[in-house]
């Protein structure tokens, strides 16, 4: 397929990479989770939650829309079975997302307990980074390019999960909808800049349309069954277009 | 929160909560172990992963909850659309057409 394996960018040895995808986490990437993370500090403290609460959130289960829900559902007094199904499903793309990742950044040296450890850290931005990065790397470099860029990314949002609680009305209301889009049109951009696959490509555009309109059917599993028929279908599309053009 | 019960409560959310979140990132380590790079396996994953994530954007951008509701849909779509089109007419420059994204809809909401 089309992910190449140039090993254009070689940091020379798997410390360099880990120092290497730090500073890659270091601009852009840390900014937006932690501007995005300020948000849920300032939903811990609306829902009258402690501040060790969001951190520990943060801590040990990064990915914000499930911890939203989790916020949600924990304020308005769901029981705790409503709380776990609606943290999995909301979760539950990370499934796809760490499947397709892990055989990128594998090693044959590397013991196995060291991917159940990395895929702790494995949320959008990381891994579209690794996406990108990981198949012009050296193999022996990949886990800790990944490494190093996850958690400067996930330190930035602890960060600003802190700020986001200890500073309330930090951002005047214009900006907060600014705020609000800025994860959305980061993640889109993230993809844009990411269209080497034309599978992958036909799916980011079946999934675009179909995402909306399955929510609205059915909220709770509109993005599950939008990312199995859609990713499905444009598979096999790709197919049909090998067979006939090659 | 101030009594125990209530500390207790809020543990017993967040253990749940981060196996919740554990749970699908464990088994896509342990599927991946069947799975070697660049199989027809591994390009379906991808396929599921990205339409996954596709949908998920395209909800927050189409179908937001919060405050990105009280500007139009047009408004969000075109801001969306401007944004990618700074990206690629500014050689790939991601600050730029992130800013210029959020730029456009803060305009927007200002001028609706």
């Amino acid at each position: 397929m089309s992910v190449h394996f140039s090993h254009s960018k070689d940091f020379g040895s798997p410390r360099r990479a880990l120092i290497g995808g730090a500073r890659e986490g270091l601009g852009i990437p840390a900014f937006i989770l932690f501007i995005s993370y300020i948000g849920f500090g300032a939903l811990i403290k609306e829902a009258n939650l402690p501040m060790w609460f969001g951190l520990f959130s943060t801590f040990s289960a990064w990915a914000l829309p499930g911890q939203i829900a989790l916020v949600e559902l924990s304020t308005v007094g769901a029981s705790i079975l409503i709380i776990f199904l609606a943290a999995f499903l909301t979760n539950a793309r990370l499934l796809p997302m760490v499947a397709v990742l892990m055989p990128m950044i594998r090693h044959e040296s590397t013991p196995p307990w060291k991917y159940y450890g990395a895929s702790f850290l494995i949320a959008v931005t990381p891994w579209v980074f690794c996406m990108k990065r990981c198949p012009e790397l050296p193999k022996n470099q990949r886990l800790s390019f990944f490494m190093g860029f996850a958690v400067l990314v996930w330190s930035g949002s602890l960060v600003g999960t802190a700020i986001g609680y200890l500073v309330p009305d930090l951002v005047p209301e214009p900006v907060t909808l600014g705020l609000v889009f800025i994860n959305p049109i980061y993640f889109l951009i993230l993809f844009a800049g990411n269209l080497v696959n034309r599978a992958w490509i036909l799916a980011l555009g079946i999934g675009a349309v179909m995402g909306p309109a399955l929510h609205l059917l059915t909220p709770e599993w509109g993005l599950l069954v939008t990312g199995l028929i859609a990713g499905t279908v444009a598979y096999f599309i790709d197919q049909l277009i090998r067979v006939r053009y090659g | 929160m101030d009594n125990g019960w209530d500390i207790q409560w809020a543990f017993i959310v967040l253990i749940v909560g981060a196996i919740a979140t554990y749970l699908p990132r464990c088994a896509g380590v342990f599927i991946s172990g069947r799975i070697q790079a660049n199989s027809p396996i591994f390009n379906w994953f991808g396929c599921v992963a990205y339409a996954l994530l596709a949908g998920m954007v395209a909800r927050m951008i189409v179908l937001p909850a919060g405050p990105l509701n009280d500007v139009s849909l047009e408004l969000r779509v075109i801001s969306a659309i401007g944004a990618v089109t700074v990206f690629y007419l500014s050689r790939r420059n991601v600050l730029l057409s992130v800013f210029s994204g959020i730029g456009l809809l803060m305009l927007g909401a200002w001028i609706e």
